[in-house]
């Protein structure tokens, strides 16, 4: 009862965040300084041309009957056709959402194999050299914007004697698991740059804290060996605000993936942005903004949620 | 030579833990902290030995080291630590843990933060058996049950299952003990095992250690603040100092007469029941451990102090056969023993009503509007209709244990919580209508005093700043007569003028509590409420705290309201008195009116609880069954009637007694459906008689 109460009351504030985050991207989207009819004509544009092509798409409609269609739209999935091509623009986001998505659970579970377990190496080895070391490295991370990062591992690794991988794009996972991971690990590796250090130095902090506590001192005093006080006593409780920080990284990963998508020629949803905003194609751009945003609730609801299930101190439903 | 030490050694391995000249430093970074010095120590099969001094003494420390867990910064330089006959400082790692859990076990105070929170119980309690016993699964859960079942856990099979926060404090302290009883070690040591838990709740803890002293073979370290606790549970003592022993021997001669003019001011400073001492502070504080002075530790403090004390060593010297000082002049101090004096009652004249609650309700967590709809969201009642008024020049008390409602009614009569029902009155005016200058009046003259001084002095504001901030607010006093008041205040609250400009954390705990007090009494308060101003802080310095606190309302004639869950620390101040529990006053009265018949049989209970400094006491203690009832759903018919030993029957079920006048000279009120017989009977009345 309480649990479903507890679930309820976040999806409710969820899906109220998604309302008001479309609304901004409506309003933003539709500020935006020209428009695609003038895209479209180019060189050969004039007022009236743009005004009969504008009338055409339904541009101009009153601002508040075209919220509404929009709102109407994403809540039923029709996302409209884009202004450009025409096509529909679920046929355009959804194929580019799939291989963000791959790209980022790519990186993120990069992230998870290398920066969780460094973590809990650094905090045990608290103050030794490969502390010094790692520490030192997620210090270097955490200060070089992504772009600096995608642009020199692209320098690195697809020219010169280190030409080990694809100078971007993309092969679909049909074409076999090894090609597609060829093109992906590139710039996942820029991707896993930014939260890396993050998520390590975030381990690291909240696992010393836990190996300081009350609690693992009776582990030890209790003829505990290091081991299992470290895997038993100690990384559960450890671990808690790493799946918290793991979610916002997430986030903030679908975020930059526009400039790493944009360095690799990654024809993600990034790059798609990125190229509905030359167009001013609206119904795209909105889609594909809106798309990412949901998924970012999305795993932040679930990150709560996967607390809960690792803290039996948090109930549902009480504060 | 080489003859005593055969003899030595033959000697020591006859005792399950000898301690012989332990040193224990910690480097720091500039220097290193003695923090044990010379400690020696015997302990038998079947035994308790109670280690008591003030914090900073070094007690914990002692304990960590026997068990050889201690910070990676320390050293022992010197000294010896066997346990049966084997020096446990030559152990591998490996052979500690074989020991830790298994031969000794070592039970942490709080035990709200020494279990795993993320871990069943269940489960730790387990694990210790797993590692140690070469037992099959079905064994490792009898064994499991059997541990809950010798520390009195109602219900084992339901509780193996619960996480650690879903158990009160005095279930998590005896789920702690159980891990630690669990592979039936030797040496059991006990780290302040009842600190921060109600009397009550105390009470029964003492009693299940004392079932265990009797039933096993296991030699027992209590370490303890708490000297009642020691007088009533330990065979010997050892009194501890700044990192030195400074008395031991058996608790009746330590007791009935100290040898040591530190364990006599401990006495003397420690508040005791049915008895009106004026308790004694111990001049001075406990020194730092840096370096170490030449002659007694205690020197700067003690009353007997000679030339001879500042300096050379000061050994040990026999009192008797197996009772030790480390003193020169003990024959003196025996002679004329630093006593606590009787205190002389102080007359109160009560004038104005300050501040009256009148039927003041107040409850948390009302849920919101979607939460009362969907599920039976019921409110925290933490105050239940009290009425309560606090007059000009008195001293009312306020008590009960942890979860009455008793902090939460001081911070609503203050209007720091928001009333749910009920009305309070400012000088007879509803504080809830009250005009703008004169709520600024009434915040004026009604301050706070904290329990936790550390949190509520702002950390980036200088001791002067501080007590500065209320004249600005509340007087039109200029810079110069701020200043000047400031210095008067620190005089008053015995602070030296030198620690202006200090910021908080740069001072004890006292002296952090002074300046509270000293910030409270700044703009002349005629009511300060006083939130468990002492519970935080050593007994020695308690008592001082105390003292400034009496001194300070003889001089302003300001009105205390004293928050406390300390029956000792209430009966050295107070002059009225309201027991609270679950939310109601169930007794209300003056001092002597509530420490003796008619009792309600919570107060009864509470009283009988608190251990006494006599040893020889075995008193028919009462023992409350169970714990407090959820504040979100209080019994009906009495607050007090799911655990009361004198419960008449049906009626306490399903009608709430109202308070009712026993004594109208005094206004001596009792809430009770017990007739006269039932509640005059005297507190030493054995509970089979009740």
């Amino acid at each position: 009862m309480v649990n479903t109460l507890y679930l309820a009351k976040r999806i409710v504030v969820a899906t109220l965040s998604v309302f008001v985050i479309a609304s901004l991207v409506f309003g933003m989207t539709t500020a935006l300084p020209g428009s695609a009819a003038e895209i479209i004509l180019g060189t050969q544009q004039t007022p009236e041309a743009v005004e009969q092509i504008e009338q055409q798409m339904g541009l101009d409609r009153p601002l508040s009957e075209r919220y509404v269609d929009y709102m109407v739209g994403m809540v039923t999935l029709d996302w409209g056709e884009s202004l450009i091509s025409g096509e529909p623009v679920t046929e355009r986001v959804i194929p580019r959402l799939q291989r963000t998505l791959e790209l980022a659970i790519v990186a993120m579970i990069m992230t998870i194999i290398t920066a969780i377990p460094l973590g809990i190496v650094t905090a045990s080895k608290r103050d030794t050299w490969i502390d010094n070391l790692l520490t030192g490295v997620s210090y270097v991370g955490i200060s070089m914007p992504s772009f600096v990062s995608a642009s020199l591992l692209l320098l690195l690794f697809t020219t010169g004697s280190l030409n080990w991988f694809p100078n971007g794009g993309y092969t679909p996972l049909t074409d076999g698991f090894f090609k597609w991971l060829h093109h992906l690990l590139l710039p996942a590796i820029a991707l896993n740059f930014i939260v890396f250090s993050y998520v390590l130095r975030q381990t690291r902090s909240s696992m010393i804290e836990t190996l300081e506590s009350k609690f693992i001192r009776t582990a030890r005093l209790k003829g505990v060996s290091e081991r299992s006080v470290l895997f038993k006593h100690a990384m559960r409780n450890g671990l808690l605000p790493t799946v918290t920080v793991l979610a916002l990284n997430f986030g903030w990963m679908m975020g930059s993936v526009v400039i790493v998508e944009e360095i690799f020629t990654y024809p993600g949803l990034g790059k798609l942005i990125v190229q509905a905003i030359h167009q001013r194609d609206l119904p795209v751009l909105q889609a594909a903004i809106l798309v990412p945003t949901v998924t970012f609730i999305t795993s932040n609801l679930l990150a709560d949620i996967i607390y809960t299930l690792l803290d039996p101190r948090i109930e549902l439903g009480e504060k | 030579m080489s003859q005593q030490t055969v003899r030595q050694a033959s000697n020591q391995s006859d005792h399950l833990l000898s301690v012989d000249s332990l040193d224990v430093e910690f480097q720091v970074p500039d220097g290193s902290i003695q923090a044990l010095r010379d400690v020696s120590l015997v302990l038998d099969q079947g035994e308790t030995l109670g280690i008591a001094g003030e914090s900073g003494s070094g007690k914990s420390t002692l304990a960590l080291a026997i068990a050889r867990y201690l910070d990676n910064n320390a050293r022992v330089p010197n000294g010896t630590i066997e346990f049966k006959g084997r020096n446990m400082l030559e152990f591998t790692p490996r052979e500690l843990a074989e020991v830790r859990g298994n031969q000794i076990a070592h039970v942490a105070q709080n035990a709200s933060k020494a279990l795993n929170p993320s871990m069943r119980v269940g489960a730790q309690i387990r694990e210790s058996i797993e590692l140690h016993q070469d037992v099959s699964d079905d064994e490792v859960r009898e064994r499991v049950f059997d541990a809950l079942d010798q520390v009195n856990i109602p219900d084992p099979e339901e509780t193996v299952t619960r996480f650690p926060h879903e158990l009160s404090g005095g279930q998590q302290q005896r789920v702690l003990i159980a891990m630690g009883l669990a592979c039936n070690p030797e040496l059991l040591i006990l780290d302040e095992p009842t600190t921060g838990l109600d009397v009550t709740t105390q009470a029964k803890l003492l009693d299940l250690i004392k079932e265990l002293k009797t039933g096993a073979e296991v030699g027992i370290l209590l370490i303890t603040h708490n000297l009642g606790v020691i007088a009533q549970i330990a065979d010997r003592v050892n009194i501890l100092y700044a990192g030195e022993m400074m008395e031991k021997g058996p608790v009746d001669d330590v007791f009935t007469s100290p040898s040591n003019p530190y364990t006599q001011a401990l006495l003397a400073t420690t508040p005791e029941l049915n008895r009106t001492k004026e308790l004694r502070p111990i001049p001075g504080g406990i020194p730092a451990l840096g370096e170490i002075p030449n002659g007694c530790i205690f020197a700067d403090r003690c009353d007997f102090a000679t030339d001879e004390c500042q300096t050379g060593d000061i050994d040990v010297e026999a009192v008797s056969d197996d009772h030790e000082t480390r003193c020169v002049n003990w024959q003196t101090a025996v002679d004329n023993p630093i006593e606590a004096g009787d205190a002389t009652e102080r007359k109160s004249r009560p004038g104005d009503v300050i501040l009256e609650g009148k039927g003041v309700v107040k409850h948390y967590d009302e849920g919101t509007f979607v939460e009362n709809l969907l599920s039976d969201h019921k409110p925290v009642r933490a105050v239940q209709g009290v009425d309560l008024t606090v007059r000009e020049g008195e001293t009312v008390g306020l008590v009960g244990e942890s979860g009455c409602g008793k902090s939460t009614l001081g911070r609503t009569m203050l209007s720091l919580h928001e009333l749910t029902d009920g009305v309070i009155e400012y000088r007879g005016d509803d504080l809830a209508s009250l005009s703008k200058a004169k709520r600024k009046e009434f915040h004026a003259e009604c301050q706070i005093i904290f329990q936790d001084p550390d949190a509520s002095l702002n950390p980036r504001k200088s001791v002067r700043e501080c007590i500065e901030r209320p004249l600005k607010l509340f007087t039109e006093q200029d810079e110069d007569e701020r200043i000047a008041r400031v210095d008067e205040l620190l005089e008053q609250v015995n602070l030296s003028l030198d620690l202006k400009n200090k910021f908080p954390h740069e001072l004890s705990g006292g002296q952090q509590q002074r300046v509270a007090i000293a910030r409270a009494f700044a703009a002349n308060p005629s009511l300060v409420v006083l939130d468990e101003p002492v519970s935080s802080l050593d007994v020695s310095v308690q008592a001082s705290i105390l003292k400034l606190l009496g001194e300070l309302r003889d001089e302003y004639n300001t009105s205390y309201l004293l928050i406390s869950h300390d029956m000792g620390v209430i009966q050295a101040i107070c002059d009225r008195l309201a027991v609270m529990y679950l939310g109601k006053i169930i007794e209300y009265g003056t001092m002597s009116d509530v420490f003796a018949p008619p009792f309600h049989p919570y107060t009864r209970s509470l009283l009988s609880s608190i251990p006494t400094l006599d040893p020889h006491e075995e008193g028919n203690r009462i023992r409350l069954q169970g714990d407090v009832p959820s504040a979100r759903n209080p019994p009906p018919g009495c607050s007090f009637q799911t655990r009361c030993p004198q419960k008449i029957g049906d009626v306490c079920e399903t009608d709430e007694p109202e308070l009712v006048e026993t004594n109208q000279e005094t206004d001596h009120c009792v809430a009770c459906h017990l007739d006269e017989s039932g509640t005059t009977k005297p507190l030493e009345t054995p509970v089979e008689e009740l």
